[in-house]
């Protein structure tokens, strides 16, 4: 339970960081808040000959809302954005989000931008940053390049970002004014992963729905989209068609059994929380209005 | 894999319950291991080595990390606090200590020290907990003996005397 050896890099700069990785190949791997990547190392499923520790890069730390987007730095804690006043008042469903990862200890030092790096599909901000259409900045020795949430991830911790490429930063887009959000996910124990979970957006023009959107973790191989507007669109808040929403969400969700719980039963989860929430969404819960 | 034979050594100093503290280790020391093998502060104890129990909870710049989950290298930016820095005198016990002997809160005593570090960076952020809140702040942490009704006393009863120590009813 203690990690092979690796040679530590320590650059100052994103311009060093990716230098190294460039340098190291295959054989490098980003280090920064490490809350995944150590207990794959502790448990030698990986190990990578060295590893590039970006926590003392400058600049790479802040968050900053501007009238489109939340713009998070790759060294901005799950905690700090949970903390971040402004990003939740710009969009709410990011502190809605970020309060199921895992447990405070494992958010004050796990970062947003690694945990989409990472792309578990437990992971909660992967199926965050493809429901607000974020974009990921993309720095390697070629340059930098920007990367839609959708079509960044490719699989199961899988993304097509290469060797020597470091993610620098996300900007998770705002969505439009009067958009409520919501968030839920089930796991066996408080802060595990989810065996299912759900991002909600939803619009309103009074008390008739315009649009839906929601997103998944734990039950999809990579975060996608699922349109609900055709399903819901002019039904009335308190009269909605939750049997359609459950058929759309069982059709589109594609879970595997595993030892904590089968796919059948993940299935049956993920359209339950999606009713839950959307009904919660809906009925009078100002918190998630964006 | 490389298969480098080296593991070299560093001096690695990490500032540790106010006092920098330096020893030689290798990159891949965890700070878990750097705190009890190379510093001897065995107070911090060592679990499941995957984040999960939370036995080696810390302090890192006053807020709960897991130091299994942490390398050394890594922790020499920060103030680190371990369970001797939330006190370490038995005449004189930290507010969340004194509630774990008064409402009988340990038994084997292993996870202790992992909650004594939640609890503490806890009650800093929320003083006046609920029974349910306590409950869910203590949820990162897996104890085997007690069945947690009474962690979940004492940290009701650590908030109470906080409040108390401050002069506050």
């Amino acid at each position: 339970m203690k990690p092979a050896p690796f040679v530590h890099h320590a650059p100052r700069t994103v311009e060093e960081a990716v230098a190294v990785l460039a340098q190291v190949g295959p054989d490098g791997k980003v280090l920064a808040g490490g809350q995944s990547l150590v207990p794959v190392l502790n448990m030698r499923l990986a190990s990578p000959g060295h590893l590039v520790d970006v926590n003392g890069v400058a600049g790479l730390d802040t968050v900053e809302v501007t009238a489109e987007h939340v713009r998070v730095g790759a060294l901005v804690r799950h905690a700090g954005l949970e903390r971040h006043d402004g990003a939740a008042a710009a969009l709410p469903l990011l502190r809605q989000a970020v309060r199921h990862v895992a447990h405070p200890a494992i958010r004050t030092r796990g970062t947003t931008v690694g945990s989409l790096a990472h792309a578990d599909p437990a992971g909660e901000m992967p199926a965050v940053a493809v429901l607000t259409g974020a974009v990921l900045e993309v720095t390697g020795p070629r340059g930098t390049r920007e990367v839609a949430a959708d079509g960044f991830f490719l699989g199961p911790l899988e993304t097509v970002l290469e060797a020597d490429e470091l993610v620098v930063a996300v900007r998770f887009g705002r969505l439009p004014a009067g958009t409520r959000t919501g968030f839920a996910e089930s796991a066996r124990r408080s802060g595990d992963y989810a065996l299912a979970g759900v991002a909600l957006a939803v619009s309103t023009d009074g008390n008739t729905v315009t649009g839906a959107r929601a997103s998944f973790v734990s039950v999809t191989p990579v975060p996608d989209v699922l349109v609900l507007t055709p399903v819901l669109a002019g039904a009335r808040v308190g009269a909605l068609p939750l049997d359609a929403v459950t058929e759309a969400v069982r059709a589109h969700v594609d879970p595997e059994s595993d030892i904590h719980a089968g796919a059948d039963y993940r299935r049956m989860l993920a359209a339950e929380l999606t009713v839950r929430s959307l009904v919660s969404t809906t009925t009078g819960v100002r918190e998630g209005a964006a | 894999m490389s298969q480098s034979a080296a593991d070299p050594l560093l001096d690695i100093t990490v500032r540790v319950n106010g006092v920098r503290r330096t020893a030689a280790a290798p990159a891949r020391r965890l700070l878990s291991d750097f705190l009890r093998h190379d510093l001897g502060l065995t107070g911090t104890h060592v679990g499941c080595e995957h984040g999960v129990c939370g036995a080696c909870t810390v302090l890192v710049d006053g807020e709960p990390a897991r130091a299994c989950l942490m390398f050394a290298v890594t922790a020499q930016a920060h103030d680190v606090t371990t369970v001797e820095g939330i006190g370490h005198d038995p005449a004189d016990l930290d507010p969340v200590q004194q509630a774990f002997v008064e409402c009988h809160a340990l038994q084997c005593g292993f996870c202790t020290p992992g909650f004594v570090t939640t609890i503490s960076a806890y009650l800093d952020e929320h003083p006046d907990p609920s029974a349910d809140e306590a409950r869910e702040a203590i949820s990162g942490n897996l104890c085997r003996c007690t069945g947690y009704q009474n962690i979940v006393a004492a940290v009701l009863r650590a908030a109470e005397l906080r409040r108390e120590r401050e002069g506050t009813p």
